[in-house]
């Protein structure tokens, strides 16, 4: 060290202004000792849950919540960064299943158990189907905020009458229909490839149909070779045929559902079936009131596979959205968000309003809610439809854990573009179930 | 790195003794601030990937060691080499494009004349705008049930432009070349108007005519230029990520997955920091190769011409 003095305060003063901008990147990060937040998704039942916390603040200036809406995608991947960073939001947006189970298992989000044994009306009041997603290992770790979103098969009626036709009831009236449409020049079904989500569905039906839900139980319990049942390969390979036979529309692996151009295909005349969840309804509404006003929405199950052993009356799709509360808030946040859900979430208002928007609460009770909204039917069969179901399973990705999500989905993506076989799928998908 | 520095100056000072000190120019203490910010944002990070790339980690549960189990998945996974294949084919390609289109279209509109301005300005026009927005706009005009093909009638224009595997990333290619030709023009009408004029008086004189001017006195002027232009297009599509993203997601398939949308994917899709930083990481050595080799390659010309002048 043979440096001069002044050569050695001058070293001191880097390293003091180093230090200085590691520390401040330390400390600066968003939310830390700030009120209580939340975040929330865009679209769907964003005017809700805005108005919502808009007058839950303001008869409650002590507990107010401050909150923020972020795009679906963009939501998901910031939302996993941040609670790592232990910067997460203290009213935490989710899907249940198994990104909630990981937040559980990492010691992220706070047990809701005891609020609900205290109060009965806290967990009470939801469907007991719906509110099992909320739950790891028996405990209550989120309540549910907005809709419920069983999958169904949406139709253009008009286009129906066109070539004569009805609604299929078995997939071999599905098969028949490819044909009729595709000779009117009418693509059979609308599909957002791109989004690669949206491929998803068909897989989940059919696995359902053909084998029933323990077939993908199995798969989440992360069982060896479980992607190899029959039922799966069965699927793969229906899919395969109906993308051979010209079922999805010309370029729906370019199709995105974010700008709603697959929905548009629909209610625009140019695809005569769409298979969605119940979210795509308010998304039609909003872009096409006059298509569901003049009654040209048809909307039905998924049709059954002739030797199923699956129930014809389940249902696959996400039970509801859910609210879960950070395990790092402070005690007052944490008080905060839970007097907001027991007293400011599913109020008569925020029902209301999810009704109106062509949303069905997961709450029990609101038959005659249902009756007097201005699409009883419709609301009333997606109520029924999802109360009633014996099995009302989660979407495949976010039952899983992130890193078999999007493996399942690239792999989805593949099959349906015919890059791999149905035993390829399989095979690759087996090599992502994890050994404990 | 400050104790880098120390070794770099004892050494200096040992080859040299006393030439610091009377040396004139700033003093090297000014260098401070910037190597702060290059260390806080650019080495300390790089270190963190570094030793990211050797743990297990989902984004939020505990991180456990992984050694070198990451890298032995990334080299042995195909999707890596397809990946890097094609950025590969996208650097390439791009430079293919780019190049000549920028560098005739700088030509044109350095020259005078009453609308060269005009054009100028509509040619710059794609600078303007974030890369998220040229996506969404080329996402919906290439739609194929509801894009140009609608818009004009033409039915030629109905393909499936992003859903074909075989198309997908020369459309891709075609839409970065949209964005970037802009900047690469700019770089080469600055270029072309730093070339003194008396050059063509004399060349116009001698009964050159345009063509054989342009490949005589523009081209080996703009040298440099055409170094630059390449060297940024080079280095710069080891980053197109935005772009991508937001027209295809990497798809149909993995069609267009390329090297850092891949990465991102495997960090910020399937939780996989380990993998992430790991492809962070060849990417970071790529560029770095790829640059460095370059410069190699242009501080190995203008020597040469030192010498023979």
């Amino acid at each position: 060290m043979a440096l001069g003095k002044r050569s050695r305060a001058l070293l001191a003063a880097g390293a003091a202004v180093v230090l200085a901008l590691v520390t401040a990147c330390g400390t600066s990060g968003p939310g830390a000792g700030a009120g209580t937040s939340a975040w929330a998704l865009t679209g769907g039942d964003e005017q809700t849950i805005r108005g919502s916390f808009e007058s839950w603040n303001n008869d409650n200036a002590d507990s107010a919540v401050t909150v923020e809406f972020f795009a679906n995608d963009a939501y998901k991947q910031k939302i996993r960064t941040s609670i790592g960073a232990g910067d997460a939001p203290t009213l935490i947006f989710g899907w249940g299943g198994g990104t909630l189970r990981s937040w559980v298992q990492a010691g992220k989000v706070a047990d809701l158990s005891a609020y609900a044994n205290e109060d009965p009306q806290f967990t009470g009041r939801f469907l007991e189907s719906v509110l099992k997603t909320g739950m790891v290992g028996g405990k209550t770790y989120a309540v549910p905020n907005n809709g419920m979103q069983p999958v169904l098969l949406y139709y253009n009626k008009e286009l129906f009458d066109r070539v004569g036709a009805q609604p299929p009831k078995t997939w071999d009236d599905l098969m028949r229909l490819v044909p009729v449409f595709t000779e009117a020049g009418i693509a059979p079904f609308s599909m957002g490839g791109q989004s690669k989500w949206p491929q998803l569905m068909w897989a989940e039906y059919l696995v359902d149909r053909i084998g029933g839900p323990e077939v993908f139980e199995a798969i989440a319990a992360n069982e060896p070779d479980s992607w190899s049942h029959p039922a799966i390969l069965r699927s793969a390979e229906m899919i395969q045929e109906l993308v051979d036979s010209g079922g999805f529309v010309k370029g729906f692996n370019s199709i995105a559902t974010d700008n709603g151009a697959d929905a548009a295909l629909l209610y625009t005349g140019k695809a005569a079936m769409y298979l969605m969840g119940s979210w795509a309804y308010p998304t039609i509404k909003q872009a096409a009131p006059e298509f569901i006003e003049s009654g040209n929405l048809g909307y039905t199950t998924f049709p059954t596979v002739e030797g199923g052993a699956g129930n014809p009356a389940d249902i696959v799709g996400n039970p509801a959205n859910f609210w879960a509360v950070s395990a790092e808030a402070t005690d007052e946040q944490r008080q905060a968000a839970v007097s907001y859900l027991k007293d400011g979430l599913m109020s008569d208002s925020y029902v209301d309003t999810l009704l109106a928007n062509g949303s069905v609460p997961p709450v029990t009770g609101i038959e005659s809610k249902l009756a007097g909204s201005d699409a009883p039917e419709y609301l009333s069969y997606v109520y029924d439809l999802a109360a009633e179901a014996p099995s009302f399973q989660l979407s495949w990705d976010q039952a899983l854990t992130p890193k078999q999500a999007d493996a399942l989905l690239n792999n989805l993506d593949q099959l349906f573009g015919k890059q791999i076989t149905p035993q390829q799928f399989a095979a690759n998908m087996n090599k992502t179930i994890e050994q404990p | 790195m400050l104790r880098q520095r120390e070794a770099e100056g004892a050494a200096e000072t040992g080859r040299e003794p006393g030439a610091r000190r009377h040396r004139a120019g700033p003093h090297p203490v000014m260098a401070v601030p910037a190597l702060a910010f290059f260390g806080v944002f650019a080495f300390i990070p790089l270190i963190g990937v570094v030793l990211l790339s050797l743990v297990n980690w989902d984004g939020i549960t505990d991180m456990n060691w992984a050694g070198l189990a990451n890298w032995a998945a990334v080299l042995g996974d195909p999707g890596t080499y397809h990946a890097i294949w094609l950025s590969v084919q996208v650097m390439v390609l791009s430079w293919l494009v780019q190049t000549p289109v920028s560098l005739l279209l700088g030509v044109l509109i350095a020259a005078k004349g009453r609308y060269r301005a005009v054009l100028g300005v509509l040619y710059f026009l794609p600078m303007l705008l974030s890369s998220a927005a040229i996506a969404i706009a080329f996402k919906a005009l290439l739609d194929p049930n509801f894009g140009m093909s609608l818009a004009f009638g033409v039915e030629a224009f109905a393909q499936d432009w992003l859903g074909d595997r075989d198309l997908a990333l020369y459309v891709v290619v075609f839409v970065i070349a949209w964005q970037f030709i802009p900047f690469h023009t700019l770089l080469y009408q600055a270029g072309v108007r730093q070339i003194p004029g008396s050059l063509y008086e004399a060349a116009e004189l001698d009964g050159a005519g345009r063509v054989r001017q342009f490949f005589h006195i523009t081209l080996p002027q703009l040298r440099y230029t055409i170094i630059t232009s390449s060297t940024l297009m080079l280095v710069g599509s080891l980053t197109y990520f935005d772009l991508v993203f937001v027209l295809t997601g990497g798809g149909p398939g993995n069609a267009t997955r390329l090297l850092p949308l891949d990465m991102y994917l495997s960090g910020f899709s399937s939780n996989e920091m380990g993998r992430a930083s790991t492809l962070a990481v060849v990417l970071v050595a790529t560029g770095l190769a790829l640059a460095l080799g370059l410069s190699r390659l242009t501080s190995f010309r203008r020597g040469s011409q030192q010498e023979g002048a």
